[in-house]
């Protein structure tokens, strides 16, 4: 099955992280990633929310808001996929983060045609 | 129907229900779609019901069940191939072609179902209610009444969770050695809660079949993982109690606390069942909630039975569990116990950490706890104002006018 890994922070936290350490070891679980073979790919990561433009057209009228989609602690932040066996695998993979000390992983299966 | 006959058509129903939690299991695990594996032996199983319990019971319970699905099963191709509606259909067909080439050798995943049932991504409170579904074919009304929400709401969580296991990628597996205890715990307390239900509500209809689901559900998983502890200190607790159900109520169907009942109405064999299995599982490594909540039971049995003081023995055990669990639960058990031991005060001292508990504010245990040892040190008003709290918490009637005639003294 695949799916998608949706990495959401919190941003204070994440600001108070020891950062050196922290990418270091988002180096070596990207290399764990490139590793897995096919159907897994590298986490790729978002600058943060305060960058974030929402759209959305209503009756045809369009509205720009400056900001993310929902304001709330945890944000957005980057995501890696998966495709393993089952959902009990790709928890694996969601400690296996490291942003999950930071935030949240949110598992997503994809959308299959059967 | 006479006893005799009414036991047999109970046990019919019993084979009904394990053969088709055998084959929704075993279905189940090849496609995790449940909702299928259910539509395919649905009305196989409601046939069943009816033929069984007047008839015997077949001597290939499978198959007979398995016969009476493919009769649908050729129904459904000629729909299928007449109207080519239904969407359903070819999944129907593929099920029960599968059950055909399998039926010789069905391996048993009860407990890989179960497994999937009490999975972390599935909602706590539906854990139970899906188990017994699936593998007793319980319906949606039946589980709702024992579980006190609206037959529309449990069957909506029932679907839900279905739709998860299908769709999110729940495995059917017995989790690895690593995840073992805490996705233990969970079918542990699925069970715990099944029969936790049925206990609270007597006389419910629903609760009398329930309890024979949840014993006979403990006996399956003990029989299937017969290295683990705390299945069987599981079932130890649930037969222990289950040993006090008809002496829990005197005559005029009041409430009996353990202290005032006849002992002779005990049930002794469920009493040595829950003995051997207690002693299995200590001898079987790891102490754990169980089987610590079973030992308290075996205590106070023996405390009736043979009449020897083991207060002390009890309030350590209590110990034990406050320190494993950390649960309010325990720590209110516990100050009862120190009670017992050391007197009121002692026992409201030991209340005190949990006082202010947001978790006990609405238990009624506590407030009937609180109320009695409060009216053993003596401090009657305060006693009054907590028993009137415990009555104002109860759902039970009996339970109730316990309460009142304490307050009246």
């Amino acid at each position: 099955m695949r799916f998608m890994m949706l990495i959401h922070h919190d941003e204070e936290a994440l600001a108070a992280a020891p950062k050196q350490e922290l990418w270091a070891d988002f180096g070596a679980f990207n290399e764990a990633l490139a590793k897995a073979g096919a159907g897994f790919t590298p986490g790729e990561r978002l600058q943060g929310s305060k960058l974030a433009t929402t759209v959305r057209l209503r009756s045809g009228r369009k509205t720009v808001l400056d900001g993310p989609y929902a304001d709330t602690k945890e944000q957005f932040a980057g995501y890696f996929m998966i495709d393993v066996p089952d959902l009990d695998a790709a928890i694996k993979w969601a400690e296996r983060c490291p942003s999950v000390k930071y935030g949240a992983i949110e598992i997503r299966p994809l959308w299959t045609r059967d | 129907m006479g006893g005799e006959a009414s036991e047999a058509a109970k046990a019919a129903e019993r084979v009904a229900r394990e053969s088709y939690g055998r084959l929704i299991a075993f279905l189940a695990a090849r496609t995790r779609d449940v909702a299928a594996a259910e539509d395919a032996l649905a009305e196989a199983f409601v046939a069943a019901l009816r033929v069984w319990p007047l008839e015997g019971v077949p001597g290939n319970p499978d198959a007979w069940l398995l016969t009476v699905a493919r009769r649908r099963h050729i129904d459904a191709v000629r729909q299928w191939q007449s109207r080519r509606v239904a969407d359903e259909q070819p999944a129907l067909v593929n099920h029960v072609s599968a059950l055909e080439d399998a039926l010789d050798d069905i391996p048993d995943q009860r407990l890989a179902l179960m497994f999937a049932c009490a999975h972390p991504a599935i909602e706590r409170a539906t854990h139970a209610p899906l188990i017994l579904q699936t593998l007793f074919g319980l319906s949606a009304a039946e589980i709702a009444a024992a579980f006190l929400v609206s037959p529309a709401t449990m069957s909506q969580r029932l679907v839900r969770a279905k739709t998860r296991i299908k769709d999110t990628g729940i495995p059917f597996h017995i989790p690895d050695r690593e995840q073992l205890p805490e996705r233990l715990d969970a079918v542990l307390e699925a069970i715990y809660a099944a029969y936790s239900k049925a206990w609270s509500e007597i006389g419910e209809v629903a609760s009398a079949a329930l309890v024979g689901e949840a014993i006979w559900l403990g006996r399956l998983i003990v029989s299937l993982l017969p290295e683990e502890p705390e299945p069987k200190g599981l079932l130890a607790l649930i037969l222990y109690t289950e040993a006090r159900r008809s002496a829990r109520r005197g005559p005029r169907d009041e409430y009996l606390p353990l202290e005032k009942q006849d002992v002779t109405l005990w049930d002794e064999a469920l009493i040595r069942a829950a003995e051997t299995l207690l002693r299995e599982a200590s001898a079987g490594g790891a102490t754990g909630r169980y089987q610590i909540e079973a030992a308290i039971q075996s205590a106070h049995s023996a405390r009736r039975l043979i009449g020897i003081d083991n207060r002390a023995a009890v309030v350590a055990l209590y110990d034990h569990l406050l320190a494993l669990t950390g649960s309010p639960v325990a720590a209110l058990n516990r100050a009862a116990a120190v009670s017992e031991l050391e007197g009121p005060a002692a026992g409201l001292a030991a209340l005190e950490p949990i006082a202010g508990d947001r978790r006990v504010a609405d238990y009624q245990p506590y407030w009937a706890t609180r109320g009695h040892l409060l009216a053993l040190a003596g401090r009657k008003e305060e006693a009054r104002a907590a028993f009137t709290v415990a009555v104002g918490l109860s759902t039970d009637s009996a339970v109730r006018n316990y309460l009142r005639s304490l307050i009246a003294h």
